[in-house]
């Protein structure tokens, strides 16, 4: 038994004010802990190097998804569990679903949160692709206010953001304007359950009489960040579906992607694989 | 039981359960919890780095309940938390304040075993048995929100879960046969 878990502090505040006066008063000092699905694997191995916590789960300012005309608005710690039990998201967002019914396995799902996975900021996290293609925004708040940013950019680098120390991420909102597009999903991994992806892909498009109108492209694992491919998008806007344009979008993702090599793939694999998958898409709007 | 350095672990006022294997941290490092394990209502003192599976095992004493792997890969220490699959290595005690867990010594009642207990022994769905009380809660947690699961949704509700002994097949025949007992 590794009983002697390293030491460190979990504040349990009764709710979200508390919580973020804790962050604003000492910013920096004490860091959100949602579900813990990340967190805790960090801790057992003895890898994870802060010590102050505030345990935010079951806060309920930060639970429930609503339904708006305009948008559905996600509490920041919505469970995969939850995500994939809402109809609405289901029927509109079904890559989001789709990526939590990947992530971890069942009993993860019941734990791991929406908002727990953007902090985490992994560029390998399955459910963040399915948010850049869907133009999410994000509500950040603080004992100071709060602001919407967009999720595209939220992410600076390999594990930054815009967040700041005295802020958590509240709720992410997506708008309900990709009603009749093509969607699409695909995860790479060692195993389907479980894994964590070598490549992951979420796309979706509109096309007509077989020219692409509007395509929206992400991918997880191949580069610092969980990565929007605008530039591959650029150049299949509005061109015919047919085997130049497929090269043309192939070898402009290849030039977008920044795989790495490390323990799960190659950097070739993840580039080779990721432009079989946007191949495989095209092919299918075709 | 005496821990290393000859230092005695802080005991609840029975003088049986196990309050803090680290009773040399001082008072305010401690969170006091409540919680329904199998039902009984548990108070607990204890600091919050203490995991689900440490406060089960080592201050309840139910040990039914598995550590594998402790890195939330394996589901052998899988319970129900407020009646959903949870990796009880992957939660911290401190957020399990107030909830509901059941355990694989929760399911059978009055000397009977429950049906997912009696299916695992009709179907030989185990053989060294060391992951079987987390497969048996998964499963338990699978047919509470999909009672007449398909093959496909078996396997996807125990995912979590690794057995290397049996190739699952006779886990995943131990399902269906619970699920149809259970639903007729």
């Amino acid at each position: 038994m590794r009983a002697y878990l390293p030491e460190y502090e979990l504040k349990t505040p009764a709710n979200l004010a508390e919580a973020l006066r804790l962050f604003s008063d000492e910013p920096g000092v004490w860091r959100p802990f949602a579900g813990g699905t990340d967190l805790m694997v960090l801790l057992e191995a003895g890898k994870l190097t802060h010590t102050r916590f505030v345990s935010l789960w079951g806060l309920p300012e930060l639970t429930g998804i609503e339904s708006h005309d305009d948008q559905i608005i996600i509490g920041a710690l919505t469970t995969y569990s939850q995500m994939q039990a809402h109809a609405a998201l289901r029927a509109e967002f079904p890559l989001l679903c789709e990526a939590a019914s990947w992530t971890g396995a069942v009993a993860i799902q019941n734990r791991g949160t929406l908002g727990g996975n953007i902090a985490n900021a992994s560029p390998a996290a399955d459910s963040l692709p399915a948010l850049l293609v869907y133009d999410a925004e994000l509500e950040l708040i603080s004992a100071n206010g709060s602001r919407v940013v967009p999720y595209n950019g939220f992410h600076t680098g390999y594990k930054t953001s815009v967040l700041r120390p005295d802020e958590v991420i509240k709720t992410i909102r997506l708008p309900r304007t990709t009603a009749g597009w093509r969607q699409h999903s695909r995860k790479v991994g060692t195993r389907k359950a479980q894994a964590i992806s070598k490549v992951c892909l979420a796309t979706i498009a509109h096309s007509e009489n077989g020219v692409v109108q509007a395509i929206r492209l992400a991918f997880g694992s191949v580069a610092p960040t969980p990565l929007r491919a605008t530039a591959t998008e650029a150049v299949l806007k509005g061109q015919p579906i047919n085997a130049v344009t497929i090269a043309a979008g192939r070898a402009a993702l290849l030039n977008e992607l920044k795989p790495i090599d490390d323990v799960r793939s190659t950097a070739e694999y993840r580039a080779q694989v990721a432009a079989n998958l946007l191949v495989e898409f095209l092919e299918m709007l075709a | 039981m005496r821990l290393a350095g000859g230092v005695l672990p802080k005991v609840c006022m029975c003088g049986t359960h196990i309050l803090s294997l680290h009773p040399q941290r001082k008072e305010e490092q401690r969170v006091k919890i409540s919680l329904s394990i199998n039902g009984t209502q548990h108070e607990a003192d204890i600091e919050p780095r203490f995991l689900l599976v440490h406060l089960i095992r080592d201050v309840i004493g139910l040990t039914g309940t598995h550590i594998g792997c402790e890195t939330s890969i394996c589901g052998a220490c899988t319970v129900l938390l407020d009646g959903k699959p949870v990796k009880s290595c992957a939660v911290l005690a401190v957020q399990a304040n107030g909830g509901q867990v059941t355990t694989i010594e929760g399911l059978a009642k009055d000397g009977q075993l429950h049906p997912m207990q009696e299916a695992f022994w009709e179907c030989h769905g185990l053989q060294c048995g060391y992951c079987t009380p987390g497969m048996i809660m998964a499963a338990c947690g699978l047919l509470k929100e999909t009672p007449n699961p398909s093959e496909e949704e078996i396997r996807h509700g125990l995912e979590g879960n690794i057995c290397r002994c049996t190739g699952y097949q006779h886990i995943v025949d131990a399902v269906k046969y619970a699920a149809d007992k259970m639903v007729a």
